[in-house]
């Protein structure tokens, strides 16, 4: 799965949470919960989201590692490598 | 025989609209089987029986507005199955029709007994009443300005005035502009009614966070745990010892309720809110309110809320979260007495055995009906709390 394929896996999550959020305008540097008004029960969903798509597991003290666009790009793309 | 009635979803609701029937004739239903769908002010509710038998009869079409307490269909109970019918094995000992003490069931399927006629009159005058009734406006939705909080012409006139909202998408079973009528209808006649005190308390919850990390460092996410469920079950165990902050003020006196069923108060994406509640959170364990808190939250953003959920909260909690601040004072839902807010988690340096260190605090709120209770009982509570949550592994 390449870059491009996760950003839209984890869009396509965001948007199940944040329906009226238009993908396209999130910013890939900002904090999402801010961006997408997302509380932790929203984000725990969106985790939970993520670990049953991409088959790996993502320990709660990664969560920081998520909280951008950008950088959860890079934490599930080498979590996948890691698979 | 049975009868299916026209549910009182909250003191200001009159009447509501069937829009959908779940079952038809002949269908067997048992209690808590969602049987038909109802568009309130709230919503579109999920209306559920608490009698076990079969449907004999649909009194209400679709499409039918009716006020509480109207009959909407007649239920043959188990106990008067047909002679002969083979198949309907009679359970002796406990028909469902005698609910079991722990589900609010009867309170539900007798609105009658909940919201009292005269209770349930929205003052207007007579102007104001042919005036929404010529626009079909339910006065129930309007904040009245006039003596004693009665509604004028004038404030028919400003809540028919109002546009409709701006195009969004959203969860189909929620009309965000008929949500904020309800919620002005609701904290309106609060703030007339109810003389708010307020008390706020700092707690040191670090050992609930350790207590956390370490329980949700072994769970999968669809298992993990949130503060948010403990503060649930400490407000829950300490509602079960100071019974005057937990159960409704109606007609002038106090009864306290016997199950503590909390009120959660969720946004809703657009800006929105709703307090359904959990059933007896005082006898839950967190992992399972944890997941019918998600489950309910879940619910409640795409519009699907059960009629037992929205009509018998007993008392409220509404948490700001990890974006929110730090202190949140609440507005007490009638005819609850009792709302407690928690604000965000915040480090702090905090004195602990003489020492000072770090330590992550939050603000536990308590806005409560003077009515009922003082300034003195609604410290002994809302310190009880703050002492269950010292020992999150008890919970």
């Amino acid at each position: 799965m390449n870059d491009l394929e996760i950003r839209k896996l984890v869009i396509e999550e965001l948007g199940k949470i944040a329906p009226e959020a238009d993908p396209a305008s999130i910013d890939a540097g900002a904090d999402l919960r801010d961006a997408l008004d997302i509380d932790s029960i929203d984000f725990l969903n969106f985790v939970t989201a993520l670990t049953r798509r991409l088959g790996i597991d993502i320990p709660e003290i990664d969560y920081p590692k998520l909280v951008t666009l950008d950088r959860a790009a890079a934490y599930l793309a080498a979590k996948l490598v890691a698979k | 025989m049975a009868d299916f009635r026209m549910p009182s979803l909250g003191a200001d609701m009159e009447a509501g609209t069937l829009v959908e029937w779940l079952v038809k004739p002949g269908d067997r239903v048992k209690h808590g089987d969602i049987v038909a769908i109802v568009e309130t002010q709230k919503g579109a509710i999920e209306i559920e029986t608490f009698q076990a038998g079969e449907i004999e009869r649909i009194l209400i079409d679709v499409k039918t507005k009716v006020p509480v307490g109207t009959v909407l269909a007649r239920i043959r109970t188990a106990d008067e199955a047909k002679p002969g019918a083979g198949e309907a094995v009679p359970q002796p000992p406990a028909p469902p029709a005698a609910a079991p003490p722990v589900v609010p069931a009867k309170i539900v399927a007798a609105p009658s007994i909940m919201v009292p006629a005269g209770a349930a009159r929205v003052r207007a005058s007579p102007a104001a009443r042919k005036l929404a009734a010529e626009h079909g406006l339910d006065l129930a939705a309007v904040a009245g300005s006039g003596p004693e909080g009665a509604i004028t012409h004038a404030d028919v006139e400003r809540s028919l005035a109002v546009g409709p909202a701006p195009e969004m998408k959203r969860a189909p079973g929620i009309d965000l502009d008929a949500m904020r009528l309800a919620i002005a209808a609701a904290m309106a006649r609060s703030k007339r009614e109810i003389p708010h005190y307020y008390l706020a308390h700092e707690v040191d919850v670090t050992g609930c966070e350790a207590w956390l990390a370490q329980q949700n460092a072994t769970l999968p996410p669809d298992r993990r745990l949130l503060l948010g469920a403990l503060a649930l079950k400490a407000t829950a165990i300490a509602a079960r010892r100071f019974p005057a902050f937990n159960g409704f003020y109606r007609d002038g006196r106090y009864e306290p309720s016997p199950s503590i069923h909390v009120g959660v108060a969720i946004a809703i994406r657009g800006g929105g809110l709703a307090a359904p509640a959990l059933h007896d959170v005082d006898q839950l364990p967190v992992d399972a309110l944890m997941s019918r808190m998600r489950d309910l939250v879940q619910r409640t953003r795409l519009g699907r809320i059960r009629s037992s959920e929205i009509s018998d909260p007993t008392i409220t909690v509404s948490s700001l979260g990890e974006r929110g601040v730090e202190v949140l004072y609440g507005v007490i839902y009638p005819p609850q007495v009792a709302i407690i807010g928690f604000g965000k988690v915040v480090a702090r340096p905090w004195v602990v055995d003489g020492s000072v260190g770090p330590r992550s605090i939050v603000t536990i709120t308590l806005s409560a009906d003077h009515r009922v209770s003082d300034g003195h009982g609604g410290a002994l509570f809302l310190s009880e709390i703050g002492k269950l949550l010292q020992q999150p592994e008890r919970l």
